[in-house]
């Protein structure tokens, strides 16, 4: 004892001390790992967080105006909108000189269709008088306000230039807005007309039929778990494979299979018609409605409640309900009060992965789900690919991811990133 | 050392409840020829009479089983022909194993003695109910089988194929997809990009799987969650994501690099379905190298193998079933995406997937059916495989295979 204390601290085998080479080794041992994961974490931090950051980005951007429009973006923000009168000479004058510039470079179109999503007609606007503009010169077409009307009297409509106005911060609330079936007006929020209000139906219509399909799930998977984990292990193994084969199954097969068992001359209706359950006349119609979302989204998400009810049901030992009966318990009171309360984990964590798995579905709902059983990622993919509205569709895609993420936490909480498994 | 629990029963306990199947039995039978009550009626007294008489009076059970399947196979083939004869077979089929199992007390056999009646027929209900469930998981994939070998273009059943006849049967959809130049190449195109995809995902996600198995890993929660996450966020999100980031990318990778525009697009969809296939590497990786023993890395060591030699000689090896499951897994997540590659992708790059989702929307053709028929063998084959892989896995970690 009295060694250590005279010769100082302990040394390593270099003579550095102990405590600073164990730390050198740590800080070595770290950098290993590090350098092990590094090329992975970049590669989906570039590929895949980045671009879901760059959504993020294009839901509140909104540069096309201030950028298409530079000066009359400065010359309109002295303009009173609410004041009754048009802007002045100097507003037109500057947006005559941008529109030249936006003319010749083919840009005036796309800030028209942009602007269209707030104010319908504004894009026909853009367009008709862009053939027009175009001819102009900046400095001897002056003064430009008389022209401009006489152009078109859209440009003599006080709403044209308060929705100018409105929309030329360069970020902007107004997908948002959209996103929850509102807009935004020069009056600040407003509700959109009744008509185009879908968007919040939308989104309460996937997550009660996301809740829908879980619950389905649960009554499904619950019992086909219980057995599973109760039966012996050679007979488990083979009812197993009943549930991976249809989990490694390709999702368009077993769509594509659904939709021959539900079509009005499909497999189920030909049996209830061949049974007499069903008359030829009136046969069911089970697809392109929400059952048929139903029936096929329950099907394909079975698996994901299965497997985790299965892990967690299998660490509960059989003994204890036969303790519960043998000290007097009825078979109900047995299972609710000893086996249920050890196995809600196992729901718990099949239900928020299932549910996570629906909320964002895509491929099943746009096959089987008609015009009435579509979900949000439809609309999403419709405004992609159809209707060009991307920032309406990165907004929907951020509310969307918000809501995911959020019961991801949840999950976490619950189960633990760790202890996903597969198969 | 077996105790005899199986004991004879009375045919009054057995026949009424082979009536009542009988019953049920014959209102599917009854609705079908016309009327429902004179079917129940006479399904629960043919079959309830039939119970009686064969307990009563045959003591063998094989031949009494067989002759009750041959007489309601004739009696099937007389009301329906073929098919009727088919069903007739598997009703007596049924109802014949139903009697003697209800009646040389069998279904008590395997059950502990001390149940009561209320709890054996749970114990069959909760099994029935189960059966019901497999049977709801399974069918849909059974159904498309023989749908793909139709000889009409119809998504059912027809009349020539439910009598069996030849003629209702051909090769003709499997013929149409090796021989269609669009199901061809998008097949090949397919067959391109998933295992390319895969190869990337691999060797990046098993390096970094190692890496995090490690003892000392800073912020490695945060790691994990970000490796992970392409599998949390819904698809269609990614989707929306990849589709603005790629398209910008494509344009400088075109523009500025002058490259071909086709390569650029499989170039986009391959490192898309890249990241996809990672979340599954890292986490049957990580799941295998939590049963790796560190000192067999040391011991290398210490015998002079140089960290690479280690690798592959030593800690290969042993982690080689998980990283080919995680394989796996990747492979099939891009060799089943559609959404991704709708998004990303360009007419040039067009996957099996995706032209069975064009052929589902728009034209309906069979020939996604025998598509479909290939990629549930193909599924299956694969099934195997990471099965036997996880044995192999869990006997060379010392756990019993399970």
């Amino acid at each position: 004892m009295t060694d250590t204390t005279d010769t100082g601290p302990v040394l390593a085998a270099d003579g550095t001390p102990l405590k600073r080479s164990l730390a050198r080794a740590l800080r070595m041992q770290k950098m290993r790992a590090l350098a092990l994961i590094a090329p992975l974490l970049l590669f989906v931090l570039i590929t895949f967080v980045v671009p879901i950051g760059q959504m993020l980005w294009r839901s509140v951007e909104n540069d096309i105006v201030a950028d298409t429009l530079p000066l009359t973006v400065v010359a309109l923000a002295s303009w009173d909108g609410n004041s009754g009168e048009l802007p002045s000479e100097e507003v037109y004058d500057a947006f005559a000189r941008d529109m030249i510039v936006a003319v010749n470079a083919k840009q005036h179109t796309r800030l028209g269709t942009r602007l269209n999503y707030e104010k319908t007609g504004i894009s026909s606007l853009f367009r008709k008088s862009g053939r027009k503009i175009k001819k102009w010169d900046p400095v001897e077409d002056a003064p430009f306000k008389e022209k401009l009307i006489e152009v078109h009297d859209g440009w003599g409509d006080i709403e044209t230039w308060r929705t100018i106005q409105a929309h030329s911060s360069r970020v902007t609330g107004g997908y948002f807005l959209n996103a929850i079936d509102m807009q935004k007006t020069p009056d600040g929020p407003a509700a959109q007309p009744e008509d185009k209000r879908i968007l919040i139906k939308l989104f309460t219509r996937t997550l009660i039929m996301s809740m829908i399909i879980t619950c389905s799930c649960i009554v499904l998977g619950y019992p086909v778990a219980w057995i599973l984990a109760n039966l012996p292990m050679r007979s488990a193994n083979m009812l197993m494979i009943l549930v991976l084969l249809p989990f490694w199954t390709s999702l368009l097969v077993r769509t594509s299979a659904w939709k021959v068992m539900l079509q009005q001359q499909g497999v189920i209706n030909d049996v209830l018609v061949w049974l007499g359950l069903v008359s030829d006349s009136a046969r069911l119609i089970m697809i392109n409605n929400q059952f048929g979302t139903i029936v096929a989204m329950t099907h394909i998400l079975l698996p994901f409640m299965i497997l985790p009810m299965y892990s967690v049901m299998q660490t509960i030992p059989p003994t204890y309900l036969r303790a519960a009966k043998s000290l007097g318990a009825t078979n109900w009171t047995a299972f609710w009060r000893v086996y249920f309360p050890q196995s809600v984990p196992g729901i718990g964590a099949g239900s928020i992965l299932v549910f996570i798995l629906s909320i964002g579905y895509y491929i099943t709902p746009e096959i089987v789900g008609g015009t009435k059983g579509v979900f949000i990622s439809n609309r999403i993919a419709y405004h992609i690919s159809s209707s060009l509205n991307w920032g309406l569709a990165a907004a929907l895609g951020t509310i969307l991811l918000a809501v995911v993420l959020l019961l991801y936490w949840c999950y976490d909480r619950i189960v633990g990133i760790d202890n996903v498994k597969l198969g | 050392m077996s105790i005899e629990l199986a004991q004879k029963k009375d045919p009054s306990f057995v026949a009424p409840i082979v009536a009542g199947a009988g019953a049920v039995a014959g209102l599917l039978v009854g609705t079908a020829q016309g009327s429902s009550i004179i079917g129940i009626l006479a399904g629960a007294a043919i079959l309830g009479a039939l119970a009686w008489i064969v307990l009563s009076y045959f003591n063998h059970e094989r031949p009494a089983r067989r002759i009750i399947m041959a007489a309601f196979g004739v009696a099937g083939y007389l009301v329906g022909a073929i098919p009727g004869a088919v069903v007739g077979l598997l009703f007596g089929w049924f109802f014949g194993w139903f009697i003697f199992w209800l009646g040389s007390g069998r279904y008590r056999a395997w059950l502990a003695p001390y149940l009561t009646p209320g709890q054996v027929l749970w114990h069959y209900t909760f099994r029935v109910i189960c059966g019901a469930v497999f049977v709801f998981l399974i069918t849909p994939i059974l159904v498309v089988l023989p749908l793909s070998f139709n000889a009409q273009d119809f998504f059912t059943f027809t009349p020539e194929m439910l009598r069996f006849d030849p003629e209702g049967y051909s090769l003709k959809h499997y013929r149409d997809f090796f021989t269609n130049n669009e199901w061809q190449r998008s097949f090949k195109n397919s067959l391109i990009i998933a295992p390319i995809a895969t190869i990337i995902s691999v060797s990046l996600g098993t390096l970094a799987a190692i890496g995090l198995s490690q003892s000392h890993v800073p912020a490695r929660r945060t790691i994990m969650a970000i490796l992970i996450s392409p599998m949390i966020v819904p698809l269609i999100i990614s989707a929306t994501g990849m589709f603005f980031f790629y398209s910008s990318i494509g344009n400088w990778m075109e523009g500025t690099l002058g490259l071909d525009k086709n390569f650029v697009g499989y170039i986009k969809v391959i490192l898309a379905h890249a990241v996809l296939g990672i979340p599954f590497v890292i986490i049957t990786v990580t799941a295998t190298l939590v049963g790796f023993d560190t000192s067999l890395t040391r011991a290398a060591a210490n015998m002079g193998a140089n960290p690479v030699t280690t690798f592959f000689r030593v800690q290969m090896p042993l982690i080689l079933p998980g990283v080919i499951s995680g394989g796996l897994f990747a492979f099939i997540t891009s060799f089943d995406e559609v959404v991704v590659v709708l998004f990303v992708g360009s007419a040039g790059q067009k996957t099996l997937p995706w032209q069975m989702f064009t052929g589902l929307r728009e034209q309906i053709s069979p020939t996604i059916l025998a598509v479909a028929t290939i990629l549930v063998v193909i599924s299956i084959g694969l099934l195997t495989v990471v099965e036997l892989l996880r044995r192999r896995s869990e006997r060379l970690r010392g756990l019993s295979p399970g």
